[in-house]
Order: structure tokens, then C-alpha cells, then sequence
């Protein structure tokens, strides 16, 4: 774990010889021949594990392509960018990455396609009965459930202590629960029968926005997204997001987690990339009705809230809580979350025969 | 005989009187006041207003509605019944070619497959009839000469409706002389939507006489109309005005056919006989393509109109892919087998 | 198949005008039996009491059959609670009130009824039989109604389980302690989720009593329980008869009492229990009025009146048994009612084109023949649809009577069957005072195409549920109880939440 946590600080790259050497002891083929760096002739670089040639039958490990989720479909980027984070395979890690993985990097023109994909997935979502959405969010509890353990290990290969990733893990679900249950309960609590003076039926109910964009806080990785995401999907609107650039690798994990669940492709798409290249197209997108972000630079959130302005977008940007806020309650869930991306709409009917 | 009953239908009812809709015509006014020009080739005919002397008033509860079709489409059909019903819509297609790429040869094969659905099993079919455009008609009748199916012919400017009265006429005659026995006509769609219910009327019942002893359906393209009202007032127009069959879609638009939409497509036709006596005969068109979906109809047709509906004489589909489901389930019936489509001739 | 268009020229002329010609629903095309199978389905022979987290053997020693209604045949034996036998479920109540349930997490409590509501989800087609075997319900209608809202019941009360505090904002709430919950026979299983559900939600312990005539689903719904691992003693079960359900009302450690039934027992229950301080929920009879106006959607209509009566073979306490129709429609939808009821099946309540079951029990039987005697003898004119009346079981045909008025004793007491007793009105006001002159106010329905009318009418009517254009209509967002004798307190939504908690 030391070295987990010293290759945290250290920059990306190929330098942590001695970390992926150390796990890679485990990794199946025994050995510490080192890593191997090789330039094909298409000038790629590819990293080599380290090969015994005493336990040739050792089985070699297939590298997963990690890629963005979009319309429900795993998609890289349409530029062809990706940027590298740290795989590092711990020696719990049955599963291990290469010590770098590849991560799409998202451009203009992804954050278009999400957008696009979120904006054809709007009408089927929220037009599906709040029941049917508390399902579908359930469901989702229960996929996460099942895949703790794949969750938790990606956070913990993103740089959290395995106690830590186990309880953001166990908030996260738990959350998502919490908005399963409030699908069909937010309604009852943000309508209102009005007391017109007058003969008139007058009531004022929420309703979805649309589309919504979120810029995920970098830590914590999963809780980040969830309790960002499942507030604004559950008032029915659908939601493009990009995922945090510290660990975006778990919200791609995560996002298998949603493409198994029964949440229709499209409603929501995780993008990976740099908030500092993306948040203002998000911004920009005149089809995104409200954005979510949550950054540090003072400048960045500036620059969205200002370019929403152009389509009166319902822009809140924050500077990220600490990870151990996202975990409180009070702070990081409950119905405002939900009430922020809604509109109310108000309806007259006469009363008379 | 026909023709002249649609007409004397029409006289019967004309003193039945309004039942507070906003139309209101006799012979002196002139019910187009106010809609576009272009109807001024329309024959005149009287007692419009009669047209909506039914029995229930228009209003139709959208929800109500596609519950009970829904709640129709549970019913579990097993064994005798299933294979009955099958049996029952085979003897019901209008089996169906309507594309620019028509030709003799396919027209010909079409009536072949006609006449004979399933080799295997000789006691399946015939098809009621074969459904073309006007200049297939000739081949068709000569193919099918000597069998009990039907030639059928689309007509009007089929399938949008939008060309002069006397070019849908002519069309019909057309079809006619070319020896169609059923004409499915199209109604103009942009008239209902405007308003102008007099002129689909008036479209109708001078189609209803260029059709002679053929056989009329009207097709409503219920899919254009927007909504059950409208719908229903179609439904009700093309019987006053003559129809022998109210018939759902062209099949070109989407949606076409749909269990609500038939249900109250035979809620108009129960109305209409309730008032009447007059057996009128519905062919949901487009979109039925499972043996499945078929039964559905059928038990649509069973509970809203009863036994006297369950015949080719009033209750047709219109379609092309479904009989080759149909006859792969009632030969899953008779071998208890599932069956593969590539055993199915895909004419 | 020989045919042509053409046969019809040989037809009848035209009848005159306003003979209306009757349809024929004959056996063109009739459905062969489609029974679903109870193969799969295992009921224990004999069942225990479900108390602490146990099935224990009744300190009564004594059991009562369940039988089938359709067919008369025993299909368990069940235990026959005591007053000692109640008393240990609601000691065992107490326990896991005190040890776990008022201590433990609402998210927390959450998953457990979550757990209770998928697996009510995975065993639908298992209780659905039951229900149609034990209660004589089609199986169409268990499996597509009582069920899937069953387990919406427990959904939806499982997300309010950490979310009291938003229902009640700005207000301090606490739970009850044990309730004691009796439940009647015509939804056994969807009674029992309306009162556990919430019940459990709101931090209480259960003690339930179903219905004599239909324990077999909560029993069921017990082993369900069981297997979520609910601590134990948070829902306990006892069955029994009436005086079972009497020791519970009772019993002076029982904090709250819901009751769903009669509303001659729920006057008995509230003359019992006062001056005890046990909150009391009540959810009784009614005499609905389902109103049709000349306006509205008649054929819809004529559906929402035979789903307002016949649906659970008029075993709904908001059944709509009193038609009242503006006049000038009442001819038509008579004759409309009458084609209609001509294809409804009465029959097994397995097979699943069944649409109307058996009557519940020999007694209700009986009660439903006196009161149709009653109508007759009071010389109103009765149809009955022409279902052949199986020779096992209990039975009673869609019916409805024409020519009664408002003293009919058809039109003012509670049948609890297939009975529809037409009246007429002429003006809108007229409806109202008509729909309005019962001691009744459950539900009542209105159909007209015209929506302020349909404001109108609600605002004018009392009673605690009004349906427009639609009849019987359930859901857990949707707040359900009655005025006057029907009862008070409210079941489902954020209202529902209020009978099982002190809100200050």
C-alpha cells in the first residue's frame, strides 16, 4: 500500500517501475524481469508485463479498452485523444489493469453526441410514470451491489484506501436507493393545489428540465457522480456528465454498472476527459438546460456561468465539498437536489357544469 | 342495389334529427361556407346532418379506450380456439402489394399465394382477397379467375387522396371496369383535419356511386387524424355516407393500424347497427403482422360486435407479413413443432 | 370458406327507427379453457401462527379450514388464534419495537421493505393463484391488479421509510409502537400491504389479522417476510375469526388499530377501544354513485360502470353500485350495459379469461341473494347476464336492477356483489344530492366530456375518493379512505403516512 500511495503523488508515465514491479509479482507470471517498453513501428508505445520464462503457462491477462458511455453504447473518443492514468494492480487486485490505462479524452464534439443522445432519451424518461422510474433507479442499487467489488477495487486502484473505497462504495448505493425511493415522492411534495380566489381548479406541479449537464467533482470518484447524477435523472430529466479527471477510470466501472442496469441508453452519459477543455461547451450547448459543476478554478466557473447566459441556462457551479461531505446526509442528498432541475408548471381549469 | 341502399340508408336517417353538433346543413345551405375553394367540384347532397343521428355521442375517453383494447389483448387463446381463429384470419386477408415496384410476375405470385396459403394443409385459406393498384386488376382477376378470393383495388389517388374529385372518380371507374370487386378508397385527410366534413362526405357517397356493385371500403388513415374524436367522426361520415366497410390505414403512414383505434372503429360500426340494423364491415390495415396481434383483433371483434362479425363478409385485415406468421403458427398448431420462416414461401 | 360480400343483400330490411337491434355474443369463436396451472404452487396443510420471527403452534390448539370458494374444497387448515395467542404477537411486536424497529435506520428500514416488495415481485404468479384459489378472484384480476400493487405498496412505502421528515416538514414526528392491523377478505393480500407497509415504514411494529374466509396469501406474505430476515417480531401474523381480531382491537398494548371491513364491525371497534388513547384508522362500506352524464364518453362509460360493479365480483368497498344516469342516456346505456355484460365469463378463477370469479363465502352468498329478493320484492326490474352457473362453488351473475328509487333498500344499503342498482337523475345539482344521500362517502365517479363538470361535481360531492372518467382506480401516491360511516384516516401517499405516526 505504501507504494500505492507514494504512486499516487508520482507523475504519470512510465516511471513507477517499482510499483508495477512490485504488484506484477502477483500478477500470474512470477518474476521480476521488469517492464519493457516497446515502440512499434506505428510509434505506439505498448507496455510489456514482465514474462517468466519458468511459467510460460501462466495465463496472460486481457487489458479491458476503457471507453466513454454515451446513448448507452461504449464509445472512445471521436478524436481519437485519450489521456493515461495509473493502473496499478495491487496485489489484492485479481483483476489488474496494465500499470497505465488509456482514457478517452473527450472533445467538443463528444460532448455534442452526449448531448444529443441525452436530448433523444428526454422524451421516453420522463414521460415514464415516477413508479416505473423509483424501478428502474432500484435496479441500479442492486446491479452496484452485486459489482462492490469491482467498484471498490477501480477506487482503490484511483488512489483511496481500501476502507475508504469500501464505505464511498456502500454510501454510493445506498444513495441511489434513497433516490429510488424519492421517484415517486418528490411530486407529492413539490406540487401544490392553489387556492385561487375564484372558480378555477388551480395546481402547480414540477417537471423535468431536460437535459443536464454535470461537471463531477474530482473526489470523491464514485460519490461524486452519484449523488450529482441520481438527483437529476430522478425528476425525470436525462443528463450528460464528466466524470472527474483524478479517477475517471471508476466512472467508467460505474458506468457498466448502469449499462446492466435497466436505465435506458442515453439518459445517462459519462464523459471522460478535461473539465478545463469541456465545461464551457457544455456551457455553450444551447440544448443543455441546466448545468451542474463543480470546480475549483474560479475562472472556469465564471467562464460557464457566463456562457450560460446566452440560452438562460439554470447554471449552479460550485467549488467541490470534501470527500467526507459527499458522505454526510444532510449536506450531499435530499430534495432540493432533486427541486434545483425542475420547473413548476401551473394549470387553471375552470369548475362549473 | 347496393349503391341505391347506401343512399336509402342515408334518406332514413335524415329525419332522426341533430344531436346538438356544431354541423348543421340542409339542402339550402351550403355546408362548405367558410372551407377552402377547392371543394366546388363536389357534388351536393342532402341530409348531412344526419350523418351524426347515432346513437352515442361523439365523445371518446382517449385513456378508457386503450385500457379496454388493452385489456382485450389478455384474453388467453389455447388449442381449438387458437387454431380456429388462425383458420378465421387466413379467410380474412386482404393479402396485400401496394408499391411502385409492382409487376405482373409478383401480382401473380401474390394470387397464388392467395388462393393457396399452405400447401401442406389444403383446408387453410383461400385469402378473401388480393389487394393492388388499379393497373394490376386485369392480371389479378385473370389469375384468380375460377376462385372464391377477391380482387380488390385501391383507388382516389390512393394514398393521399389529394387530386380532384373527378380524377378519384375516373380512378375508381377505372379500377372497376378493370373488374375490381372491392374498392378501398382513401379519404381526404386535409378536408377532415380543416373541417370540411361535408366534402369527405360528399367524396365518399359520389365514390359509393362510381363504385357501382363493387364493394366499398373507406380508409380513414386513421394515423393522420390526430385524435379518437376525429377518428370517430370519420368513422361515422364514411358509413352515412355509403361505406360497406370503414377501413383503418393505407398501411404508408405510421401508426396504422391499432387495437384502440379498431375498438372504436366497432363501437362506431355497433352504433351504427344499433340505429340501424345495417351490418357494417371494418379491415384494420398496416402495422397487424403476428398471428398474435391477429387474434387480438379477432377478440376485439368478438366482444365489442359478436358472432354476426366474425366473418370475411365483415371483418378483413390488410396486411402482407401476417400470413406468413399465421400459417407458421397453425403449423406449430398442427405439429406441435416451432417453426422456421424459410419453409413459408415469401411471395 | 366460401364467401362474398354479397350475402348481405339477403338480409333482414332495416329495422324502424328506435328498435334497437340486439347483438349476438353466441359460441362463434369461444375460448377454450385457459387455466392457469397451480402445479407449481405448494400450500402447507396445516399453518401455525407467525409470531416472533416462529411458526408456532396456536395456544388454542385449535384450527379452522380455508376453502376454496369456487369449488368447495379445503385447501388448509389454519390456526385459530386466542387471545393468548394474540397477546404473545403483540409481546413479540413490542420486543422488536423496543429492539430494533424504533431504533434502527429508516434507510435502513427501507431495505427490508424493499426486500418485501421484490420478493412479492418474484412470487407474483405463486400468490396470484393463491389469491384466486383461497378468495375465488380471477386470476386475470390477482395477477394484474392485486399483485403488482401489492408490491408497489411496499416500493413506495420502502422510500418514504428515510424520508418522514420531508412528509411532515418543520414538524416532529414519532412512531406509534405496535399496531394492530385486521384486514377484510376481497384484496386478502393487497390489504395486507396497505396496512404492513406503511405501518413498517413509519418505525411501528405489525401484529395482522387477515380475514377468516382468506388467511392463505398473508401467510404467504409471512414466509416472505421470513426469508427478507426482518428481525423478528416485526410482523407478526394471527389468524382467526372474529374474535381473534376482537383481542386485538383490544389489547392494551396495542398502540394503534387499523381496520378495513364493515362498517357495523368498525363501530364496534371504535366503541371498544374508547378511552384507551390507541389511534384508530377506519376504512369501511360505502354505496358509491358512479354518474353518467348525456355527455359523456358512453362507451367508456359503459366500461368504467361494469369495472366500477363487477371488477372482484362487486367485493370493493368503493364499488360504484349505484348508477345514477341523466335520463335522456338511461335507455342507452341499459341496452349497451346489458350487450356488454352478454361477454362477461364467469367461471373458474384460475382460468384467465375469467372475468368474474366467485362470491367469497356461503355467508356473503346468502347476504347478496337477500338483498337482490329485497329489489325484486320492492318490484324493481332485475337482469341478470347470461353466465352458466357452475354446480360447485359459490355463485352470482352480473346483475342490475332498473326502476329503483332512492328509498329502494337496493339503493341505500351495501351488497358487497355483482349487484348495480340504475337510478336516474335530470340536472347536475340532482346527481349531487342523490350521490350525496347516503350515510356512506367513500368514492364516487363521474363521467362527462366536459372537464370542468367534472370539477364541479368533485368539489360538490363527499366522499373521499372521486374517479372521473375512469372507476376503481388504485395507487400507492394515492391518498384512499372515506367520509362519514365509511371511515376515516387515508391510505397511501404522503396522507397515509399520518396514520401510523404522532405528528405534532
Amino acid at each position: 500500500m505504501e507504494n500505492k500511495e507514494a504512486s499516487r503523488k508520482a507523475p504519470r508515465g512510465f516511471e513507477r517501475d517499482e510499483t508495477s514491479e512490485s504488484a506484477l509479482g502477483t500478477s500470474g507470471a512470477s518474476g521480476a524481469s521488469g517492464v519493457e517498453v516497446e515502440h512499434t513501428s506505428s510509434g505506439d508505445i505498448l507496455l510489456m508485463k514482465p514474462y517468466d520464462s519458468a511459467n510460460v503457462d501462466a495465463r496472460v491477462r486481457v487489458n479491458k479498452a476503457y471507453k466513454m458511455f454515451i446513448g448507452g453504447a461504449f464509445v472512445r473518443s471521436e478524436s481519437g485523444r485519450y489521456f493515461q492514468v495509473e493502473g496499478a494492480p495491487s496485489e489484492e487486485d485479481l483483476g489488474a489493469d496494465p500499470a497505465t490505462v488509456n482514457v478517452p479524452r473527450g472533445s467538443r464534439k463528444d460532448v455534442r453526441d452526449a448531448v444529443l443522445a441525452a436530448r433523444s432519451a428526454l422524451v421516453s424518461w420522463e414521460r415514464r410514470t415516477a413508479y416505473n422510474r423509483g424501478q428502474i433507479l432500484y435496479r441500479l442499487a442492486e446491479v452496484m451491489e452485486s459489482r462492490r467489488p469491482e467498484l471498490t477495487q477501480s477506487l482503490v486502484r484511483g488512489g483511496e484506501t481500501p476502507a475508504e473505497a469500501a464505505s464511498q462504495v456502500n454510501v454510493s448505493i445506498d444513495r441511489v436507493v434513497f433516490y429510488a425511493g424519492f421517484a415517486d415522492k418528490f411530486f407529492a411534495l413539490l406540487a401544490s393545489s392553489n387556492p385561487v380566489a375564484g372558480p378555477h381548479f388551480n395546481f402547480s406541479v414540477p417537471e423535468p428540465m431536460g437535459t443536464i449537464g454535470v461537471i463531477a467533482p474530482d473526489r470523491p470518484a464514485l460519490l461524486g457522480l452519484v449523488s450529482t447524477i441520481l438527483p437529476i435523472i430522478t425528476g425525470g430529466n436525462t443528463c450528460v456528465a464528466l466524470a472527474g479527471e483524478r479517477d475517471p477510470r471508476t466512472s467508467i466501472v460505474w458506468s457498466e454498472c448502469l449499462a446492466t442496469s435497466d436505465i435506458p441508453g442515453g439518459v445517462v452519459n459519462i464523459l471522460t476527459g478535461h473539465a478545463n477543455e469541456l465545461a464551457v461547451h457544455f456551457a455553450k450547448h444551447r440544448e443543455v438546460a441546466g448545468i451542474d459543476a463543480w470546480m475549483v478554478d474560479p475562472n472556469l466557473r465564471r467562464a460557464v456561468e457566463s456562457e450560460g447566459a446566452d440560452s438562460v441556462k439554470r447554471v449552479t457551479t460550485r467549488v467541490p465539498m470534501d470527500a467526507e461531505a459527499w458522505s454526510n446526509e444532510r449536506k450531499a442528498q435530499g430534495l432540493g437536489w432533486i427541486e434545483r432541475f425542475l420547473e413548476t408548471k401551473t394549470i387553471w381549469h375552470p369548475v362549473g357544469v | 342495389m347496393i349503391a341505391s341502399r347506401g343512399v336509402s340508408t342515408l334518406e332514413d336517417q335524415s329525419d332522426i334529427g341533430e344531436t346538438g353538433e356544431s354541423l348543421k346543413c340542409d339542402d339550402s345551405v351550403s355546408y362548405s361556407e367558410g372551407a377552402p375553394a377547392f371543394n366546388a367540384d363536389a357534388p351536393r347532397r342532402g341530409g348531412v346532418g344526419s350523418m351524426y343521428a347515432l346513437f352515442a355521442p361523439p365523445a371518446v375517453d382517449a385513456v378508457a379506450l386503450e385500457e379496454r383494447a388493452a385489456s382485450l389483448g389478455k384474453r388467453s387463446l389455447k388449442g381449438e380456439t387458437k387454431l380456429a381463429g388462425l383458420r378465421l384470419a387466413v379467410a380474412m386477408m386482404d393479402l396485400t402489394t401496394l408499391e411502385g415496384k409492382d409487376t405482373p410476375g409478383k401480382v401473380n405470385q401474390l394470387c397464388e399465394k392467395a388462393r393457396i396459403p399452405l400447401y401442406q394443409d389444403p383446408s387453410v385459406g383461400p385469402c378473401a382477397a388480393i389487394c393492388v393498384y388499379p393497373n394490376h386488376v386485369v392480371t389479378a382477376k385473370a389469375r384468380l379467375a375460377g376462385s372464391s378470393v377477391k380482387v380488390a383495388s385501391v383507388a382516389t389517388a390512393f394514398p393521399s387522396g389529394q387530386s380532384p374529385l373527378d380524377i378519384k372518380l375516373a380512378d375508381t371507374r377505372r379500377a372497376v371496369d378493370f373488374g375490381a370487386d372491392e374498392i378501398d378508397m382513401v379519404i381526404d385527410r386535409g378536408a377532415m383535419l380543416v373541417g370540411d366534413f361535408a366534402r369527405v362526405f360528399d367524396e365518399i357517397s359520389a365514390t359509393k356511386e362510381a363504385c357501382g356493385h363493387a364493394h366499398l371500403k373507406v380508409i380513414l388513415e386513421t394515423g393522420e387524424l390526430g385524435s379518437y374524436d376525429l377518428i370517430r367522426k370519420a368513422s361515422e361520415l364514411a358509413i352515412a355516407a355509403g361505406a360497406d366497410f370503414i377501413k383503418t390505414s393505407t398501411g404508408k403512414i405510421q401508426p396504422a393500424a391499432t387495437p384502440p383505434v379498431t375498438l372504436l372503429m366497432l363501437e362506431v360500426i355497433r352504433d351504427h347497427y344499433y340505429a340501424s340494423g345495417r351490418r357494417i364491415g371494418m379491415k384494420p390495415a398496416g402495422g397487424v403482422r403476428t398471428a398474435k396481434q391477429a387474434l387480438h383483433y379477432l377478440v376485439l371483434v368478438k366482444e365489442t360486435l359478436g358472432d354476426a362479425w366474425l366473418t370475411p363478409d365483415l371483418f378483413r385485415f390488410g396486411a402482407s407479413a401476417l400470413l406468413n406468421d399465421v400459417l407458421m403458427q397453425l403449423e406449430k398448431q398442427r405439429t406441435g413443432n416451432y417453426q422456421a420462416a424459410d419453409d413459408f414461401s415469401k411471395d | 370458406m366460401a364467401h362474398t360480400m354479397t350475402k348481405r343483400e339477403g338480409e333482414a330490411a332495416p329495422p324502424s327507427r328506435g328498435a334497437i337491434v340486439a347483438l349476438d355474443f353466441g359460441k362463434a369463436w369461444d375460448y377454450a379453457a385457459a387455466p392457469e396451472s397451480p402445479d407449481h404452487v405448494s400450500i402447507d396443510p396445516k399453518y401455525g401462527l407467525f409470531i416472533g420471527g416462529r411458526w408456532v403452534t396456536p395456544r388454542s390448539g385449535r384450527f379452522f379450514p380455508t376453502i376454496n370458494p369456487s369449488t368447495e374444497e379445503v385447501l388448509a387448515e389454519v390456526a385459530d388464534a386466542n387471545a393468548q395467542d394474540v397477546d404473545d404477537a403483540v409481546r413479540a411486536a413490542r420486543e422488536a419495537y423496543d429492539k430494533y424497529w424504533s431504533r434502527m435506520r429508516g434507510a435502513d428500514r427501507a431495505k427490508y421493505i424493499f426486500r418485501i416488495a421484490r420478493a412479492i415481485q418474484e412470487k407474483a404468479r405463486e400468490l396470484a393463484i393463491v389469491e384466486s384459489m383461497d378468495g375465488g378472484k380471477p386470476i386475470k384480476e390477482s395477477r394484474d391488479i392485486d399483485l403488482p400493487l401489492a408490491a408497489a405498496h411496499f416500493f413506495y412505502h420502502a422510500g418514504w421509510a428515510d424520508k418522514l421528515d420531508y412528509a411532515f416538514h418543520g414538524r416532529r414526528i414519532r412512531s406509534l409502537g405496535v399496531a394492530g392491523q385486521i384486514i377484510p377478505w376481497n384484496f386478502p393480500l393487497l390489504m395486507a400491504a396497505w396496512k404492513i407497509a406503511p405501518a413498517l415504514a413509519c418505525g411501528n411494529t405489525v401484529v395482522l389479522k387477515p380475514a377468516e374466509t382468506t388467511p392463505l396469501t398473508a401467510l404467504l406474505l409471512a414466509k416472505i417476510i421470513e426469508e427478507a430476515e426482518l428481525p423478528p417480531g416485526v410482523v407478526n401474523i394471527v389468524t382467526g375469526g372474529g374474535e381473534t381480531g376482537a383481542a386485538l382491537a383490544i389489547h392494551p398494548d396495542v398502540n394503534k388499530v387499523a381496520f378495513t371491513g364493515s362498517t357495523s364491525v368498525g363501530k364496534r371497534i371504535q366503541r371498544a377501544i374508547a378511552g384507551t388513547h390507541k389511534r384508530l384508522s377506519l376504512e369501511l362500506g360505502g354505496k358509491a354513485a358512479n354518474i353518467v352524464f348525456a355527455d359523456a364518453p358512453i362507451d367508456q362509460a359503459v366500461d368504467g360502470i361494469v369495472n366500477g360493479i363487477y371488477f372482484n365480483q362487486g367485493h370493493v368497498c368503493c364499488a360504484g353500485s349505484r348508477l345514477l344516469v341523466e335520463e335522456s342516456v338511461h335507455d342507452v346505456i341499459v341496452k349497451k350495459l346489458r350487450d356488454r355484460m352478454a361477454t362477461l365469463r364467469m367461471g373458474s378463477p384460475l382460468d384467465k379469461n375469467t372475468d368474474v370469479g366467485a362470491i367469497n363465502s356461503k355467508a356473503q352468498l346468502a347476504r347478496i341473494r337477500e338483498l337482490v329478493a329485497a329489489g325484486e320484492e320492492e318490484g324493481c326490474e332485475r337482469y341478470s347476464a347470461p353466465c352458466p352457473v357452475p354446480e360447485k362453488g359459490y355463485w352470482f351473475p352480473p346483475t342490475f336492477f332498473t326502476g329503483a328509487s332512492m328509498s329502494s333498500r337496493i339503493a341505500r344499503e351495501e351488497i358487497f356483489g355483482p349487484v348495480l342498482t340504475i337510478l336516474t337523475f335530470r340536472t347536475p345539482d340532482e346527481a349531487v344530492e342523490k350521490a350525496n344521500n347516503t350515510s356512506y362517502g367513500l368514492s364516487a365517479g363521474v363521467w362527462t366530456d366536459k372537464g370542468a363538470k367534472i370539477f364541479y361535481m368533485a368539489t360538490k360531492l363527499k366522499a373521499g375518493v372521486i374517479w372521473g372518467n375512469t372507476f376503481n382506480k388504485f395507487d400507492p401516491t394515492s391518498p384512499f379512505g372515506g367520509y362519514k360511516e365509511s371511515g376515516f384516516g387515508r391510505e397511501g401517499g404522503r396522507q397515509g403516512l399520518a396514520a401510523y405516526l404522532g405528528v405534532e
